[in-house]
């Protein structure tokens, strides 16, 4: 079987969670034996590159795991097509950030000023650039031989039925994350509606929780029978926790990696490390990531006078990531809506004890975590200060956490996404 | 009485703070950019440092008595001079040998300990004085704070050090109708003169000398246009206004070379020390400040440094150090304590401005901060370890 998928991004160039998810979703494919022409939109700075980069997956700059690992990445194609489309970004923050960056010519230097270039040749809408996504999308589909489309998240789902319209191949689309998830319930409503109509020209849908697949079918009016749900999963660690360096503080160390967004709820995190820290004396707290909310952040930890115990990194990526969830003692997800969150997989991964809200889709998978809901803080600071301090539950779920996130591989999760395939084919 | 004219130079370079991140704390103790400053400190010695002080030397060798100067060293311009450009280390050396030239007291770190607590100024005050005797053999006898900074209270503490004249600057919503061309004194210490900055004719030299540029005579000509009854006009400007903030093609090199000339030419003002201005003229009255000051921004407060939530955290982060630095005579940490105290970095945690990264400031400062009090505490730790071997 060949599948054409549409993602936004890929590693090592990752802003969340999606590109982990599809990294480690192809190459659980690819394991199982499907064959994946992938393509990423990319910022290019130079407007001399040709429209369309074929790529084979051993030039991309990925961490192989390993060299058995190699033989599958054959089965890979990786694609980068010229575009502005940055992921994670709405329409009205697209344009915003590019109206700066020609105010500025260039984004300001700084720890976290974003990576992206923009080339000037394209447009200020991010919608003209979901429309030219999708015009590549039906260009490369008459190129290249396939059995089946998979597109992920509405910044693709365009191109999806481009390609669907031009070839006739049946189109699955994967739900990642809901425009409810982004916004709360102030949503936008152009991308609401590429959204709806993704699902609706689709054959199946997938998506990542059942959390996600009731906002599906409640609030857009999917048929259920379409909707199946494929929970993420997790690559193995090829480093043991042994391999990475202890933190220099001498202190527990209480952890929130994530964009530093409103659908994340870092401000719950800020609220209850406040209260820990008035209550111990060796706890430090540290806030990964970046966002529209960091500034607010670093304004309340400093109102707050917790500056000295409370760090910003800024947004970490590749090693750095494992490096830190090596120095943390407890990992927290408050997240206010979480279609899935992978993030407290990887942490479970090296051995970290993780709590997370109620409200996150990994929550109806994992046993071993420690559950709130979101707006809790004294929840929080109880599951956190509990972690910290009482031996045996923490050790309880270093051990058993980490196993049971060994069972989630995405080899399996694959073989899900397989049957989604054959079902849609056979339809 | 003839009018005399005092001309100050700040003379100041901070260490700059490298990027210091969350996973260097308690592992990397380093927390300078160490090129960034070694770039600094030879591009300001070549462009203002050594044509400055050739155009001094030119000056007192051709006016011999009748020029006075005064300047100022921050301990860590000193430091870094030796490390980076020892030769123009030299070259200010040999412009204080000349006798005419007062060496004013400040604090070792350009800080804000001031505000903080007395100890605390009174250890970066004396850290000063003895830098500088050992390093240009002279006692400061005149004290300025960081910035300008003055309240009554800073005056009275820096009374009780032994000092009997301060400079700080001519605010106009303490002095109201009164000028800033007399000496005056301290409000809780009548022993302690003040003398005050003149800002406007400061700011032509220091501020708008390329926006509304002036030559030496208007300038000798706006001093001889102050009423005839006051006493002493007090220029203070960074030294760094010379060469670096303008450059030599804007003429301000030439502006320093015929202002001598015309202001003798023009007027009949004197150039003296600030120091001999105590036993020369009596003070006018008292300057009541009961709020702190400074010479920065249309305000002359203290807004630039500190009263958002950042920078009070991290000032307040700061100075609860003390009570363990105090104990501590590892030159190591204490060469960092001064360090860290750069005013500097609070300016950049300041979000008035434009041109600054006050979040990121604030992040990496924190960060610093987390790792050197890790470093007071295993000290004293360590102190009290050798202490019970030692019983």
């Amino acid at each position: 079987m060949k599948v054409l998928m549409f993602g936004w991004e890929f590693p090592p160039h990752i802003t969340g969670g999606l590109g982990t998810a599809c990294y480690g979703m192809t190459k659980g494919l690819a394991k199982n034996g499907v064959e994946v022409l992938f393509v990423v939109p990319k910022a290019f700075g130079d407007e001399d590159q040709s429209s369309v980069r074929l790529l084979n997956a051993s030039d991309v700059t990925v961490n192989l795991d390993n060299e058995t690992d190699r033989r599958y990445w054959d089965r890979v194609h990786y694609m980068e097509v010229g575009s502005n489309i940055i992921p994670y970004v709405g329409p009205e923050e697209y344009a915003s950030m590019v109206t700066d960056y020609r105010a500025t010519d260039h984004f300001k230097s700084s720890v976290f000023a974003p990576r992206y270039e923009f080339s000037g040749k394209y447009g200020a809408n991010l919608m003209e650039e979901v429309a030219r996504y999708a015009l590549i999308g039906s260009s490369l589909a008459t190129k290249y031989d396939f059995d089946i489309i998979h597109a992920h998240d509405w910044l693709t789902y365009s191109a999806g039925i481009a390609a669907k319209e031009t070839t006739g191949k049946p189109l699955v689309v994967h739900m990642h994350a809901t425009e409810f998830d982004r916004s709360g319930e102030n949503i936008n409503t152009d991308v609401y509606a590429i959204e709806r109509r993704g699902m609706e020209m689709a054959d199946l849908v997938i998506t990542v929780s059942n959390l996600t697949r009731n906002i599906v079918i409640e609030k857009y009016g999917i048929n259920p029978d379409k909707v199946i749900t494929v929970h993420n999963a997790v690559e193995p660690n090829s480093k043991s926790l042994s391999e990475y360096d202890k933190s220099g503080l001498n202190a527990k160390i209480v952890t929130f990696l994530g964009r530093i967004t409103y659908q994340k709820g870092p401000e719950y995190f800020v609220e209850a490390a406040y209260k820990i820290i008035q209550q111990t004396s060796d706890v430090h707290f540290v806030m990964a990531g970046t966002g529209d909310l960091l500034k607010k952040m670093i304004r309340r930890v400093s109102q707050l006078k917790i500056g000295s115990r409370f760090h910003f990194t800024g947004f970490l990526k590749g090693q750095d990531v494992d490096r830190m969830f090596a120095m943390t003692d407890v990992f927290v997800m408050p997240s206010i809506s979480e279609p899935f969150g992978i993030v407290p997989l990887e942490a479970m991964r090296l051995n970290v004890p993780v709590v997370i809200s109620k409200q996150s889709g990994v929550s109806e998978v994992l046993k071993h975590a420690l559950k709130v809901d979101f707006w809790d803080i004294n929840g929080l600071a109880d599951c956190i200060y509990g972690l910290c301090n009482y031996k045996a539950i923490s050790e309880l779920f270093k051990k058993e956490g980490k196993d049971e996130v060994d069972t989630l591989r995405w080899e399996a999760a694959s073989k899900k996404i397989i049957e989604v395939y054959n079902l849609a084919l056979s339809k | 009485m003839n009018k005399s004219i005092c001309l100050c130079f700040q003379v100041h370079q901070p260490y700059r703070l490298r990027t210091y991140r969350f996973f260097d704390i308690g592992k990397r103790h380093f927390y300078y950019d160490e090129y960034n400053n070694r770039t600094v400190i030879q591009r300001v010695s070549e462009r203002c440092y050594l044509p400055m002080n050739e155009l001094v030397m030119d000056m007192i060798a051709r006016y011999g008595d009748k020029v006075k100067f005064a300047f100022s060293f921050s301990g860590s311009v000193v430091e870094q001079l030796d490390l980076y450009a020892p030769s123009t280390l030299d070259s200010f050396k040999n412009i204080l040998k000349s006798g005419n030239v007062e060496l004013l007291a400040e604090t070792y770190g350009h800080s804000l300990a001031s505000l903080a607590n007395k100890d605390a100024f009174k250890k970066e005050v004396l850290a000063h004085k003895r830098l500088m005797r050992d390093v240009f053999g002279m006692t400061p006898k005149t004290f300025h704070n960081t910035e300008l900074i003055y309240s009554n209270d800073i005056g009275a503490d820096v009374a009780d050090m032994g000092f009997d004249l301060i400079f700080t600057e001519g605010a106009k919503h303490v002095l109201g109708w009164r000028s800033p061309n007399y000496m005056y004194f301290n409000a809780k210490n009548p022993k302690l003169k003040v003398l005050l900055r003149n800002d406007r004719l400061s700011d032509d030299i220091a501020l708008n000398f390329t926006s509304s540029p002036i030559t030496a005579q208007d300038y000798a000509l706006k001093i001889k246009a102050f009423p005839e009854t006051e006493e002493i006009v007090n220029i203070f400007v960074n030294y760094e206004t010379f060469g670096e903030c303008y450059a030599a093609e804007t003429g301000i090199f030439d502006f320093m070379r015929y202002l001598p000339q015309a202001v003798f030419d023009n007027t009949d003002c004197n150039f003296i020390m600030p120091h001999q201005a105590v036993k020369l003229m009596q003070p006018m009255g008292v300057f009541d400040a009961p709020i702190p000051l400074s010479c920065c921004d249309e305000e002359r407060d203290l807004s630039p440094w500190i009263g958002n939530s950042m920078q009070d955290d991290a000032f307040n982060t700061l100075y609860d150090c003390y009570n363990m630095v105090k104990r501590i005579k590892n030159e190591e940490i204490i060469r960092d304590w001064h360090a860290l105290q750069d005013a500097g970095v609070f300016r950049n945690m300041c979000t008035k401005f434009d041109d600054n990264t006050p979040y990121d400031t604030y992040i990496n400062f924190m960060n610093i901060l987390t790792d050197f009090k890790l470093r007071l505490e295993s000290e004293i730790h360590s102190m009290k370890a050798k202490k019970i071997v030692a019983q």
